[in-house]
């Protein structure tokens, strides 16, 4: 069934905009990421332009997000406090990216300094995060037990000060790497735009040593509200956010979410990370291999505005 | 006689200004199917069908051959750049642009037979018959121009926009019904933008320009696209606003109807 986007201004299939929304939603709801690295990439190779994308997925992240944090506040598993204190990291970590944003595009190599940075983050977040599922896989073949908390292995962060006790999540931490976190999460996701997940969930599970259990809502909190507030930003400055894109979008990925949630709650911790990381590790290929391989056109055209 | 009129007719378009023009021998009366196409949600592209008719008058010359039509159809204007890739350090990067200043996002030439056929070298370029000889303007530096047809970025940029179907050539599209009755289809993808079309219809006889005209159509949003394009670019901070809330509500009602515990 073919339906004119508004905004977009090219007919699209509902249902395969429908399935597009319903993968990522799994995928985001399982991992608790926003899927925005996944989802606009997909937008823009069924001829949707890269702005549009970019702006309308925003929504989709949020709805999604929302539908996920609902489903894991009822289980409990998302810390108020973490994500508060994350949040308030994020908006200063927002403001900054956005003046890096603008100073890169003075400069004039924006588009080479996104690619460069989504293979190197991707990458390494991935290969890190499969590599050390993989290890967690074979110690648990081989009979090992794995500590839940290993007490003895606190790092430099956890000796600093201004320590807080979270509750929900069961650890005692000291908000300074908490607060930084947010503030770079907040600073790498306006600058790629993308949602941040993929590299926050990393980061409180190895750094901060959060509970798995509590993570991925927490994280989902965050993406929740960065989005919304990208939605907003996006319609105000750029008006290119689709409302009846976003709206087949948040419908797939709701559904797939839901379903993502579940899978995810159901999946052994080291086996999701493994998967994620593969994830995470098979995007970063795919985008330095683009760099890397000679493209089939050398040309591309792309407008400036100016449309009369 | 002929030949003055078009030698006439010649030296007031190079001369670029819009003096009355000459007695014509012929005059070219056009119409296009629809001059107004609405966008739907069922939108998906359309084909208009342009009709039209050489009138001969007590001028026309008895021993006036056949005729030959160039339609070129140019779409709303827009500035664009070309980039080309090349490797550097090991990777694929643009280094150099080509910037086109208010070039047609949509354009068509259509004619009875080979370009080639219909007029010669010069006067294809002097009236801007085919892709090869329109006018893209360029900045090349701080100059503006147009390039030769073989420059590596306007043959990558028409061949570019020909591969979306936004740019196209057909040296056969022109049918004559009758030698002076004639028809043409313009083909518009759904990737067309929204905008004004103009219609430029040139009638050439033994290889010089007889007479011209122009016609043109719309492509407009209406009801819901219209209402969704406009809310969205006059009142951003609700739409905004009504779309974020549309997520959240979206997102809760998911929960809801999938809710097991």
């Amino acid at each position: 069934m073919q339906l004119y986007l508004p905004i977009a201004d090219i007919p699209v299939n509902v249902f395969l905009i429908l399935a597009m929304g319903a993968a990522v939603g799994f995928v985001s709801g399982m991992f608790g990421i926003g899927g925005g690295f996944l989802m606009t990439p997909l937008l823009i190779f069924i001829g949707i332009a890269p702005a549009v994308a970019v702006a309308s997925v925003t929504s989709h992240m949020a709805a999604s997000s929302f539908s996920g944090a609902l489903t894991y506040w009822r289980r409990r598993a998302i810390d108020p406090a973490l994500a508060l204190l994350l949040l308030s990291g994020g908006i200063v970590g927002t403001v900054l990216g956005v003046w890096f944003f603008t100073v890169l595009r003075t400069l004039g190599q924006l588009d080479l300094t996104i690619a460069l940075s989504y293979v190197v983050l991707l990458t390494t977040v991935g290969g890190l995060m499969f590599w050390e599922g993989l290890r967690a896989i074979l110690r648990v073949r081989r009979g090992v037990a794995v500590p839940l908390r290993r007490s003895g292995s606190h790092g430099w962060i956890h000796g600093l000060p201004l320590k807080m006790r979270f509750k929900r999540s069961k650890i005692y931490l000291s908000v300074i790497p908490v607060i930084f976190v947010g503030l770079l999460i907040g600073f790498i996701g306006t600058v790629m735009g993308v949602g941040g997940g993929f590299i926050l969930v990393p980061i409180m599970i190895y750094l901060l040593r959060v509970p798995t259990s509590t993570v991925i809502g927490t994280s989902m909190v965050l993406t929740l509200v960065t989005m919304i507030f990208a939605t907003l930003l996006h319609a105000v400055t750029n008006h290119l956010v689709d409302a009846v894109l976003a709206l087949i979008l948040m419908v797939g990925g709701v559904t797939g979410a839901q379903f993502g949630a579940r899978a995810g709650q159901k999946i052994r911790g080291e086996n999701l990370r493994l998967l994620l990381g593969l994830l995470i590790l098979m995007v970063g290929i795919r985008f330095a291999i683009e760099l890397v391989v000679q493209p089939g056109d050398l040309f591309t055209i792309r407008e400036t505005g100016g449309a009369g | 006689m002929s030949m003055r009129a078009a030698l006439l007719w010649t030296c007031v378009t190079l001369a670029g200004s819009a003096v009355a023009a000459p007695a014509r021998a012929e005059r070219l009366i056009v119409s296009v199917s629809n001059h107004r196409v609405t966008v739907t949600p069922n939108y998906s592209g359309e084909e208009l069908v342009l009709f039209g008719s050489v009138e001969k008058d007590d001028n026309t010359p008895v021993n006036r051959g056949n005729y030959d039509l160039v339609v070129t159809v140019s779409g709303p204007r827009a500035d664009l750049v070309t980039r080309r890739k090349e490797r550097k350090f090991g990777i694929w990067i643009n280094t150099d642009s080509r910037q086109f200043i208010q070039v047609p996002s949509y354009l068509a030439v259509f004619a009875n037979r080979p370009l080639d056929a219909i007029a010669p070298p010069d006067v294809q370029r002097r009236q801007q018959l085919g892709l090869n000889n329109i006018l893209l303007t360029q900045r090349v530096g701080s100059d503006y121009a147009d390039v030769v047809a073989t420059d590596a970025f306007r043959s990558a940029y028409v061949r570019l926009r020909t591969e979306h179907g936004l740019y196209r050539e057909a040296t056969s599209a022109v049918t004559f019904l009758t030698p002076t009755l004639f028809r043409t289809g313009i083909p518009l993808p759904a990737e067309v933008p929204i905008g004004t079309y103009d219609v430029e219809i040139k009638l050439f006889a033994a290889g010089a320009l007889v007479t011209k005209t122009d016609t043109a159509f719309d492509i407009v949003k209406v009801g819901f696209e219209q209402f969704v394009a406009n809310t969205a670019r006059q009142h951003g901070l609700l739409y905004g606003l009504f779309t974020a809330f549309m997520a959240l509500m979206t997102g809760w009602m998911a929960s809801v109807v999938f809710r097991r515990d």
